[in-house]
């Protein structure tokens, strides 16, 4: 499954987002989203940010601009780093490409 | 799965985040005292439409806030028991909510009112544990002999058939007492035939007697159906090879004296919240002294400051001193201050039908001697020390 760096990807209203302890999870709620009900995902700091910044009429590489003149990272670095979660995410359902 | 960015975490059979600083991991919710069936041997019921309790209950929305306040503090399964939680019309709305807080929920059901909509729901939402069913028994007549519901089994049944063909993951048990042989065998074959369950079939069968100390009437006759010490041993005797394994597993954590502190367990560690907002050390302990008013606190509050200084008390009881304190059965022994609570009163007084009961199961497994009390027993370390080592 390839992202499409132009378009905008958001998160499945089944998946919610929590803070434990450090760590920062994912929790698929719906059946078909993740990938066994019972199981439930730790996001690493990249992946937190990413998530986080996933938002309606953001696409991928407007998220990678601004994520660019947040850190000290390449825009282009960052954008690879974008794609690799979100085709994770993809392949889980747990986020969906808007419109 | 795992990747540099994300990593799959099975939280398994056990209930909660592994994460190590959680308040609440758990949480423990009665959503209702009042039950559609009126079953002989129940702790808790009360009837169904009794309108005075049902204004007494939370109210949706306080039963939400709860829920939310145990997301912030880390929760990550709820179960939902009663009474029957069913009862609740607000049932799939409070479930609902409790998946969108990212918990899931172990549903204590008798299966009754299960209908399509409500499995439809757990299909699409699945609960994320197994819905836990009792079967009161396996034909209409000894069923309707405990539950005093006619009609009941037929519905139990078909709220096990909703669940069977929706593909939802269930475990059913039941219960035993004297006289009910026929009705044991058939529950064993029907997991084992039927619902081709790969672990043997549960049975309660020590029955608690009433957590609100109410109902004297019933309490005796409770009493009345609870299965003899002896009897319990030889029911152990067709799995005995798992028990003593089981039992030496255990021996090696829990057993030994634990002197004249009373909690020795996870007791107000979690907590269980009752239908009407008190917060409770574990689901069965209602002693006034040791419950906490959610609507006048926090479970911050209870869980920090409440329950500690709750779990810090020691028994001033005599005959506490002179038998549990020092008996090397203790955490082998169900004596503890719930069981205390529902057959005396108080939170340390021995209750002789644990006691016999440890002490039958100690003999068992070779613990005891035939004359011998627990508690008078000197060389209990070399004993457990045999025992956990080869029996
Ligand atoms: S179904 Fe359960 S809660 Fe209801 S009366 Fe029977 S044992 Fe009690
Ligand atoms: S039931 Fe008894 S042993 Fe269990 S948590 Fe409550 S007080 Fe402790
Ligand atoms: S076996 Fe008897 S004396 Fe020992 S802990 Fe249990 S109730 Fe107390």
């Amino acid at each position: 499954m390839e992202i499409d760096v132009n378009a905008v990807y958001l998160p499945s209203e089944d998946v919610v987002a929590r803070k434990i302890d450090d760590a920062f999870i994912l929790v698929p709620i719906a059946s078909g989203v993740g990938s066994m009900e019972d199981e439930l995902y730790t996001l690493n700091e990249t992946g937190h940010i990413i998530w986080e910044g996933l938002a309606p009429g953001r696409r991928v590489v407007d998220l990678a601009k601004s994520l660019a003149e947040e850190y000290d990272a390449s825009e282009e670095e960052i954008r690879q780093d974008i794609q690799g979660i979100l085709t994770e995410l993809l392949k889980l359902n747990m986020i969906h490409k808007d419109g | 799965m795992a990747s540099d960015y994300m990593k799959t975490e099975s939280l398994g059979s056990s209930a909660s985040w592994p994460g190590k600083n959680s308040l609440l991991p758990h949480l423990d919710m009665e959503l209702t005292e009042r039950c559609n069936n009126r079953c002989i041997h129940c702790y808790i019921n009360q009837p169904e439409n009794d309108a005075q309790l049902k204004v007494r209950e939370l109210s949706t929305d306080e039963i939400k806030a709860i829920v939310k306040d145990a997301a912030g503090l880390g929760c990550m399964s709820i179960r939902f028991t009663g009474g029957e939680p069913l009862l609740r019309e607000d049932f799939s709305e409070i479930y609902l909510f409790t998946r969108r807080q990212g918990i899931r929920v172990t549903l204590f059901t008798n299966a009754t009112l299960m209908d399509e909509a409500l499995t439809d729901l757990f299909v699409k939402y699945p609960p994320g544990s197994p819905v836990e069913v009792t079967l009161y028994g396996m034909t209409s007549d000894s069923y309707e002999a405990i539950s005093l519901v006619k009609g009941s089994f037929a519905k139990a049944m078909a709220g096990i058939g909703l669940l069977r063909k929706k593909g939802i993951p269930f475990y059913v048990k039941s219960i035993y007492f004297k006289g009910r042989e026929a009705d044991k065998e058939a529950f064993a074959d029907f997991v084992e035939k039927d619902l081709s369950a790969d672990t043997p079939p549960a049975f309660s069968m020590n029955f608690d007697l009433r957590a609100r100390r109410d109902m004297p009437a019933k309490v005796d006759f409770i009493k009345s159906l609870r299965v003899s010490p002896e009897e319990s041993v030889v029911a152990l005797e067709k799995y005995k090879d798992a028990y003593i394994k089981d039992s030496r597993r255990f021996a090696r954590k829990f057993m030994g004296p634990a002197g004249d502190r009373l909690f020795n367990c996870g007791c107000g560690k979690g907590g269980s919240v009752d239908a009407y907002g008190f917060f409770q050390p574990c689901l069965l302990l209602r002693h006034p002294e040791s419950v906490y008013d959610l609507k006048k606190g926090s479970f911050k509050q209870a869980l920090q400051v409440f329950f500690p200084e709750l779990r810090e008390k020691i028994s001033t009881n005599g005959k506490y001193l002179q038998r549990c304190a020092g008996c090397f059965l203790h955490g082998f022994c169900d004596q503890c201050p719930a069981k205390s609570w529902m057959e005396h009163g108080l939170l340390d007084e021995p209750v002789e039908y644990c006691c016999e009961l440890a002490h039958a199961k100690a003999r068992f497994l070779g613990l005891l001697g035939d004359k011998e009390r627990a508690w008078e027993v000197k060389d209990w370390k070399v004993r457990l020390d045999r025992f956990v080592t080869h029996g």
